[in-house]
């Protein structure tokens, strides 16, 4: 997160001849924002998808697609990073499009989120008890071992992944392949 | 998510293979091909007219074409590209949808300019492009292509159809998106098995799209909101531009604008909107505007966006555009809010519903003092040229205008004929001026005028068709005159000859110390007279303002085909006044002569 300042620039001319002081608050930091995105269920409807946020210069993160309980939907997770200008026009365009039925941005809503991960590491016989033991502290599975490298699963919020790869960063990580962020509203 | 749409092999479709069609159907419907399929729905839809060139992927539409001779007519063009500007031409002079049909592969190319011309000017055209059959789609199959694919990102939908079953309703839905919100082009990409194949017909009625949904209802509070505000401004400015035209909303925007006193700058596109003889008219902003309308910008308290994006070309460098405003924008597409330039008010909607819900809430405003100041820059820099024995193009597009006392369309390529005619034409009703604003197309105007003179002849207008265009320009797109002398086609077509790429020229002489590299055409030009009687028109030259005057009476006397004038003017006229690309709007050369701080 960076504290960039991202008022227009009229609103930096007018709020200067008001003798209002120009802060950043915290609607202006570039922030990491997970938007849902339903669309009807056809590969063309998600390249559109996909295809808006190059095509428009927005960040992508990480994106996760699959069908919902309606066979006709697609529900995509997008992670996407900007300030509130960006985040809203990349709102805007998303809904803009023929295919989309919904877009649900639930950053400042209450959500629960996860994403799987298989990591497969280098271990001998130094280090072995050290990766299991971190492991364990993650909660992770075991799934595949041979004399030389173990693999793990892991699932839970984006952070926790993210902090169990530095914690496997010690050792020779071969392979890490992460499924992206999926995310749901609670209900209240 | 079925991922097989590009990669699973079909079997090619034939008549027997159908799927099963539901019985309360076939009882009421007539089984017939994907081809007469395509046609029927576009009698349907109210089609008049289309576009179009064939090929072998489109053959079997051609060949039902000659069987049935549908209720419209098909105008051969000599290229697609044409083809498109032609529909786009139509749909702005009409209001209407234009309509193309091409071919697989190069045909379907050479409509890309022209759908991203119409996407970035939101014109509503409906492209049909053949397409190899579903079988042979990704196997570098010959004059294949992947159409939807090119154009993913310079259309307002698309739609590969796969199957005969969606044909109709697909061509409906296609009408309606192009159509309604913001208009845009929408391409429809027709594999031959799908058109050889045969089902019944039944055009659906009504349209069913979920994800789909144009703003209806207006926010009473945002309304009263906005009329707060202009009640509370002392200098505000009405700022046009092309959703006004669009939404045909030239009455209530002349109705509000006299109403409460409010002055009104257009944008290119919102050119003829609110008539420029009107004295609250501030004529075009932006950086070939008028010193006084951008001075009105930098000074106003309030602009009031009516069907417009906030282009760069409008605003110049943003972080000086309007400093002391605050903005109400009026607008039907959600993305272009708050886009360019912060909205304190954004009223989603239909512009002409908003404007004639607006007004009732509206009282007459006192402007004079804020009048009073605009007539002060208007007096400071008058849009001027020199008027001397010479024949320049400020006064070709002059002497068009007093031919026409402003009731004609007129049609601009691009460059600084365009930006000229913006300037010295006056425009006075909506649909009166047809140019490639976004995009920025050479060689637009010629298939544009041809299009916007069928459209004419179709709605019974009597209203001249001019096409101003460049020496540049007019070259990129001529072999469509052949195409409106075989029509007919009364079209006065002014080539503006300076031998130069002139805006790039005056680019080259301002800001790239006088290198004029590569803009000089005298080598390459055609002799414009001999081009004009080779494609079946009439052709003539001028060289001097007499020789002008003569040439223009003469062209309107033909009245059963094309007329190509061509006005031999000066290489070194410039477009003035100007904003340099990135300066500030209050930074504007006037002259030659202004010091050059920018550079």
């Amino acid at each position: 997160m960076t504290d960039t300042l991202i008022l227009t620039p009229q609103q930096i001319i007018r709020k200067k001849a008001a003798g209002e002081p120009i802060q950043p608050d915290d609607s202006e930091m570039i922030q990491s924002h997970t938007i849902v995105v339903l669309v009807e269920n056809s590969i063309g409807a998600f390249i559109r998808v996909i295809n808006m946020f190059s095509a428009r210069g927005f960040n992508i993160d990480s994106v996760t697609v699959g069908v919902t309980e309606d066979p006709t939907v697609s529900r995509m997770n997008i992670v996407t990073t900007g300030n509130s200008r960006i985040i809203s026009q990349v709102l805007r365009q998303l809904s803009r499009l023929v295919d989309t039925i919904e877009v649900i941005d639930l950053t400042d809503t209450d959500y629960v989120e996860r994403e799987l991960c298989l990591l497969k590491v280098c271990y001998n016989r130094d280090s072995r008890s050290e990766i299991l033991d971190v492991n364990e502290i993650f909660r992770g599975k075991v799934v595949d071992i041979t004399s030389r490298t173990m693999t793990f699963e892991l699932r839970g919020p984006s952070k926790k992944i993210e902090a169990f790869i530095d914690m496997m960063a010690s050792h020779k990580i071969l392979e890490v392949a992460r499924s992206g962020r999926v995310a749901m509203q609670r209900d209240s | 998510m079925t991922y097989d749409e590009h990669t699973k092999v079909h079997p090619v479709t034939t008549g027997d293979s159908l799927p099963e069609v539901r019985p309360e159907i076939t009882s009421t419907s007539q089984v017939m091909s994907g081809a007469e399929i395509l046609l029927r729905s576009l009698e349907a839809e109210g089609v008049k007219i289309m576009f179009g060139h064939p090929g072998g992927a489109v053959i079997k539409v051609y060949d039902e074409m000659h069987r049935i001779n549908p209720e419209f007519q098909h105008i051969l063009v000599r290229h697609e590209q044409g083809g498109t500007h032609a529909a786009e031409g139509y749909a702005k002079a009409t209001g209407k949808v234009g309509t193309v049909l091409v071919t697989s592969g190069p045909g379907a190319t050479n409509t890309v300019t022209g759908i991203a011309d119409a996407y970035m000017d939101s014109v509503p055209i409906v492209v049909f492009t053949g397409q190899v059959p579903t079988g042979l789609i990704g196997n570098d199959a010959f004059q294949e292509c992947d159409a939807v694919g090119i154009t993913r990102s310079i259309t307002k939908h698309s739609y590969l159809v796969r199957d005969i079953k969606d044909l109709a309703r697909t061509v409906k839905e296609a009408y309606h998106i192009a159509r309604t919100g913001r208009p845009g082009p929408v391409l429809v990409d027709l594999p031959k098995d799908v058109l050889l194949a045969e089902a019944p017909f039944q055009y659906p009625e009504t349209v069913n799209m979920r994800g789909y949904a144009v703003p209806e209802a207006v926010r009473p509070e945002k309304l009263q909101r906005a009329a707060r505000m202009i009640a509370e401004s002392k200098r505000p400015l009405l700022y046009v531009g092309g959703g006004a035209v669009s939404s045909d909303a030239s009455d209530s925007l002349t109705e509000l604008a006299r109403y409460t006193g409010i002055p009104v700058t257009t944008t290119l596109h919102g050119l003829g909107a609110f008539p420029e003889e009107d004295p609250l008219s501030l004529r075009m902003l932006g950086m070939h505007g008028t010193w006084w309308a951008n001075q009105a910008v930098q000074h106003c308290d309030l602009i009031i966006a009516v069907g417009a994006r906030f282009d760069d070309r409008v605003t110049g460098k943003l972080d000086s555009w309007a400093p002391h405003a605050k903005v109400i924008h009026i607008e039907i597409d959600q993305s272009c809010i708050s886009k360019n330039v912060f909205a304190d008010c954004a009223i989603l909607g239909n512009v002409k519903t908003v404007l004639e819900r607006l007004r009732p809430l509206l009282d007459p405003k006192d402007t004079t003092e804020w009048l009073q100041q605009i007539d002060v820059w208007r007096q400071e820099c008058p849009l001027q040229y020199q008027k001397d024995d010479k024949l320049r193009a400020q006064g070709v597009i002059e002497k068009l205008r007093d031919k026409t006392g402003g009731d004609a369309v007129v049609i601009t390529d691009v460059g600084q004929h365009q930006m000229w005619s913006a300037q010295y034409f006056r425009f006075l009703y909506s649909r009166t001026h047809i140019t490639s604003g976004g995009l920025g197309t050479m060689g637009f105007g010629m298939p544009a005028a041809m299009g916007a003179a069928f459209g004419m002849r179709e709605i019974g207008s009597s209203r001249p068709v001019v096409c101003i265009s460049g020496d540049g320009g007019f070259v990129m797109n001529a072999q469509e005159m052949s195409v409106a002398a075989a029509h007919k086609l009364p079209i006065k077509l002014a080539v503006i000859n300076n031998r130069f790429l002139g805006m790039v020229r005056q680019w080259q002489e301002l800001f790239h110390m006088e290198r004029y590299s590569h803009t000089d055409l005298s080598d390459t030009n055609p002799d414009f007279v001999k081009l004009a009687e080779a494609h079946h028109c009439v052709g003539l030259r001028a060289n001097t303002p007499e020789e002008a005057r003569q040439i223009i009476d003469e062209a309107w006397e033909v009245t059963d085909r094309p007329v190509l004038m061509e006005f031999s003017v000066a290489k070194e006229e410039m477009v003035f006044p100007m904003v340099p690309a990135g300066a500030a709007t209050g930074e504007m050369i006037t002259d030659r002569m202004t010091p050059n701080s920018f550079v």
